[in-house]
């Protein structure tokens, strides 16, 4: 049965309480996006699930859900968390310096299905920030390579700078494609949005598992390719974003019908999220 | 019989697929391979749209010329996809320049001998304006969605 993702309903190890954690680097990777390493003050960094998000508390300015962006395999490693600058928590974010403190709470959440897709094809599909969100599943799979068929990940973004990762990507042992929306004249991959490469993609419907992170309106569309080339909803894995405050499914601000994203989701299979892609605003 | 060796891959492909093995034939007797080096033009605004390509291996890119001398590129296109439909409506002149990324393979089909063939053969006429029109419906829903800003933040698309 796949329609579950992993690490459902009360699996989350965070709580109410952040713990000090300290930055190690700042990493630029866009203009407006950049990657935080932090260790803990005190004791073992935590350990986390593909698909995990933490709350990062500036002091001062507010908490924000972040996901986890790191290798879940490297035992002992900072934890990476990629952001995009968007106002006043993540600008504060923004403005940490190595040596610099800060609250983190998680990891929360349910998990890619990356058990669920052993012995199957696996498509990932990141549009814009959203494959941060995706890199711990890719970098699952690139580890455990033999556990999985055929890999593919199609990545897309607005412009050739707001790629993220692109000095490792080429590196990854599997077919991945990149495709903007506005080349510029130095630019000599693929143009045109991603979810029409959907399209051209040779799938077994049975026997792959897709995930998906992004805008909504990109997944849409993603989704829908996936539907026609025959997959089923509960093979099909997204992850949606509300405005988050407990993140442990107390003060249900995140709550969308009967789910909570914090402890439901993030990640989510398709067949649980359809009824609310049908829905004009949600 | 195929009487080319094209027949089998036209009839294998998803594009012709499902279509007569004589409309293959007709197509067939149209086609012919060709290839392209990086950086090489398959075809250039303006000019008499002759043929339309079935990409077999490689990469290509459509691309719009400015007057300041550079160009924008507007889509690529890769295995397996159809490219050019300036063939099948008056005028039958290129709108865009495409030009090769990297050593790219195709299959060229010469668009006034299938048209004469269409002519005579409504059948095989009406199957490609159907099959032709799913292609534009999807660069045209392709367009939208690039200006639509999939990846941006909602603030971003305002
Ligand atoms: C589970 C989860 C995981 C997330 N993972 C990441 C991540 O890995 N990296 C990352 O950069 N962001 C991620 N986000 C989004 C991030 O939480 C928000 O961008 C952030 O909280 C905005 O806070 P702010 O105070 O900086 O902006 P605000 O001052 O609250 O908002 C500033 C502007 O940003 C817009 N905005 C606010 N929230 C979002 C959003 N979620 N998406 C798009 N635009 C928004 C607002 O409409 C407003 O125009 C995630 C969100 C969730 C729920
Ligand atoms: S953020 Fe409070 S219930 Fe989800």
């Amino acid at each position: 049965m796949m329609s579950t993702p992993e690490l459902a309903i009360g699996s989350q190890q965070g709580s109410l309480l952040p713990e000090i954690y300290r930055v190690e680097e700042v990493i630029p990777e866009t203009h407006d996006t950049f990657t935080l390493a932090l260790i803990p003050q005190e004791g073992e960094p935590m350990t986390f699930a593909p698909g995990q998000f933490n709350m990062l508390y500036a002091y001062g300015a507010g908490e924000s859900a972040i996901s986890i962006s790191g290798d879940p395999d490297l035992d002992g490693a900072s934890i990476l968390h990629t952001i995009r600058t968007a106002g006043t928590v993540t600008s504060a974010l923004r403005g940490l310096r190595p040596g610099d403190s800060l609250g983190v709470r998680g990891p929360f959440g349910t998990s890619w299905p990356m058990e669920a897709a052993r012995g199957k094809d696996v498509i990932f599909i990141g549009g814009g920030i959203g494959l941060a969100p995706l890199r711990p599943a890719i970098y699952r799979t690139l580890n455990r390579l033999e556990r999985y068929g055929r890999v593919r990940v199609l990545i897309g973004a607005r412009r050739p700078r707001d790629l993220l990762f692109m000095n490792e990507i080429a590196g990854w042992p599997v077919e991945t494609l990149v495709s903007v929306d506005r080349a510029t004249e130095r630019w000599r991959g693929h143009v045109g949005v991603v979810t029409p490469y959907v399209r051209n993609l040779e799938i077994d419907p049975g026997n792959t598992v897709a995930m998906i992170c992004g805008p909504e309106i990109m997944m849409r569309y993603a989704v829908m390719e996936l539907l026609n080339h025959g997959m089923r909803p509960k093979d099909i894995f997204i992850t949606m974003e509300r405005n988050m405050k407990c993140a442990v499914g107390f003060c249900g601000h995140c709550q969308l019908g009967s789910e909570f994203i914090c402890k439901d989701g993030p990640v989510f299979s398709y067949e649980t999220m359809q009824f609310w892609f049908a829905q004009r605003e949600f | 019989m195929p009487t080319t060796n094209l027949e089998p891959y036209l009839a294998k492909h998803s594009f012709f697929s499902g279509l007569d093995p004589a409309d293959i034939e007709e197509i067939a007797g149209c086609a012919k391979n060709a290839a392209f080096k990086a950086g090489e033009y398959l075809f250039k605004q303006g000019e008499n749209a002759e043929f339309f390509f079935v990409l077999r291996e490689g990469h290509v890119v459509v691309e719009v010329p400015t007057a300041r001398g550079h160009s924008i590129e507007i889509s690529s296109l890769g295995e397996n996809q159809i490219l050019g439909w300036s063939w099948l409506m008056p005028p039958y002149k290129y709108q865009f320049d495409c030009r090769a990324l990297k050593q790219t393979k195709v299959l060229e089909i010469d668009g006034r001998c299938l048209r004469g063939k269409c002519e005579s053969n409504p059948r095989l006429g009406y199957e490609l304006i159907k099959r032709f029109a799913r292609v534009m419906t999807n660069r045209l829903q392709e367009t939208r969605l690039q200006l639509l800003d999939l990846y941006g933040a909602p603030a971003d698309r305002s």
